[in-house]
């Protein structure tokens, strides 16, 4: 049998062979396109009786506003949430991925997820990457265990806290939370708490705002509260209105035939079908 | 070695969008109050907004150190046309003023994004629209700054400027009254603060017309 060296493209995973190309492109000045970033404050607690986390609504496309109610708090399982920071496609690609990874483990093994099989599949799949993928998360549940609370920075590493921030309007957000955290917070402290962190980052950092969405996580229970709070209503809507042109403008109309333009040459055999 | 760039940048941005409508007899400027830099606010109420001359108004954004040194260039100049021709300086002299203004610093600009309004010397409003370096033109409505992108197409909808192109001469000015041109102006700010992250906080609106000048204000989203 003839040794054959068969290239087998490479099966997953990025192919890196456009970064020559790339690197040429902007030595020439050619900038890459940009990519939608969250921009973001997402916050988690944990609090007597489980987890509570918090996000922002607003996307960002650079100086624009691309998405004024966007949810970051994202569905990993019954018991599991985890919220997302970075680019838009990476927290939604890798949150989905190992939601489908979690569900496939749950009917493996009969049992509820714990908040540590979804921290170790994230920080391996973006650890893989590099940092490449560049989601920063902060994870949530509660489980047989007790409450977990965990960060994944995009480059895999992670933190377990009893209080974490992420994302542009972190600083503002972790403020809040220095001042006013402490063990043994009711639900509805830890509740206000989480709201006031937000709206920390909503007011004092531009690239989050809009909403606030809560999740509150306890032990066989779950209350995803979306748009628990809506301090920033449009401030001005006129009173008259405005009318635009039901259709576009005709400015001139002209028709020409084009029958005499062209030629029909009887000759030449049918088409054969 | 190779060629190294500078890492340190003269030029800051600090934000924030202004708007100028000319009426027949009457004229807006208006300009939201924050102050940013980076992701972070300044302040949420600094005026973006001077008063040149009593017929003419300017409204400035982008790097507020740039613009508060042309102010005080253009405040100097005014006060020594004042005292050599003993009356104050007119709308079209000023908007050539400065045009000369940002020429100057051709070669390291202010980078300030101006729009220069008032009443010419028939009492009908008129708008002038600069670039960086001092390019300008007489229109009926502008608007410069991180949401003029946003704003200009729903003013070129609304009020439909003529072509300065097209002969004979049409007038720019708009035929709204004062009390609509105002409200065109809310919208457009409270539009543009929902998805500009750099507008916001308050508009300051400043009215110019015969009785003189007129101000106020409006609350626009914090976040």
């Amino acid at each position: 049998m003839s040794k054959s060296a068969v290239d087998v493209p490479f099966q997953g995973g990025f192919n890196f062979d456009l970064c020559r190309r790339n690197d040429m492109l902007s030595k020439k000045g050619v900038k890459p396109p940009s990519y939608r970033k969250t921009g973001t404050t997402i916050v988690g607690l944990i609090f007597q009786d489980g987890v509570i986390l918090g996000a922002d609504t607003r996307a960002t496309e650079g100086p624009i506003v691309c998405d004024k109610n966007c949810e970051k708090i994202h569905y990993m399982a019954p018991n599991i949430y985890c919220c997302g920071a970075g680019t838009a496609a990476d927290t939604e690609a890798v949150t989905d991925m190992v939601s489908s990874q979690l569900q496939l483990h749950r009917y493996h093994t009969g049992r509820e997820s714990r908040v540590v099989t979804a921290l170790t599949l994230l920080k391996k799949h973006l650890f893989n990457y590099q940092g490449y993928v560049q989601a920063a998360l902060v994870l949530g549940g509660v489980d047989c265990t007790g409450p977990h609370l965990h960060t994944i920075y995009p480059h895999g590493s992670t933190d377990t806290l009893p209080f974490a921030t992420m994302g542009s309007g972190s600083l503002a957000a972790m403020a809040i939370f220095e001042s006013k955290y402490k063990e043994g917070l009711t639900k509805d402290e830890g509740i206000k708490l989480v709201v006031e962190a937000i709206c920390s980052g909503i007011f004092n950092d531009l690239g989050s705002g809009s909403n606030v969405d809560v999740c509150v996580i306890t032990k066989g229970h779950k209350e995803y509260l979306r748009n628990h709070l809506l301090p920033n209503p449009r401030t001005y809507v006129s009173p008259k209105g405005y009318s635009f042109p039901k259709k576009t403008e005709v400015l001139l109309t002209k028709i020409t035939p084009l029958k005499e333009k062209v030629e029909i040459i009887e000759a030449g055999e049918a088409m054969e079908e | 070695m190779t060629k190294q760039n500078a890492n340190w940048s003269p030029y800051d941005n600090n934000g924030g969008t202004c708007v100028a409508i000319a009426g027949a007899d009457y004229c807006v400027i208006a300009a939201d109050t924050r102050m940013s830099t980076g992701y972070s606010i300044l302040t949420r109420d600094y005026s973006k907004i001077c008063k040149l001359a009593d017929k003419c108004v300017m409204a400035s954004s982008g790097f507020q150190a740039d613009v508060k040194a042309l102010q005080k260039q253009l405040a100097a100049r005014h006060l020594i046309y004042q005292h050599q021709h003993n009356k104050q300086v007119s709308c079209p002299a000023m908007a050539q003023l400065l045009s000369n203004t940002l020429y100057y610093k051709r070669f390291f600009p202010y980078y300030s994004f101006n729009v220069l309004g008032g009443l010419d010397n028939e009492g009908k409003g008129c708008v002038y629209t600069y670039d960086a370096v001092g390019s300008y033109e007489r229109v009926g409505y502008s608007s410069q700054g991180s949401g003029s992108t946003l704003v200009m197409p729903f003013l070129d909808n609304q009020l439909k400027s003529p072509s300065p192109l097209l002969l004979p001469a049409q007038d720019a000015v708009t035929p709204l009254s004062e009390s609509e041109a105002v409200d065109l102006v809310k919208t457009c700010f409270a539009s543009a603060t929902e998805r500009d992250i750099y507008t916001g906080d308050k508009l300051e609106i400043v009215v110019l017309n015969q009785e003189g000048l007129h101000r106020e204000y409006m609350e626009l989203r914090k976040d």
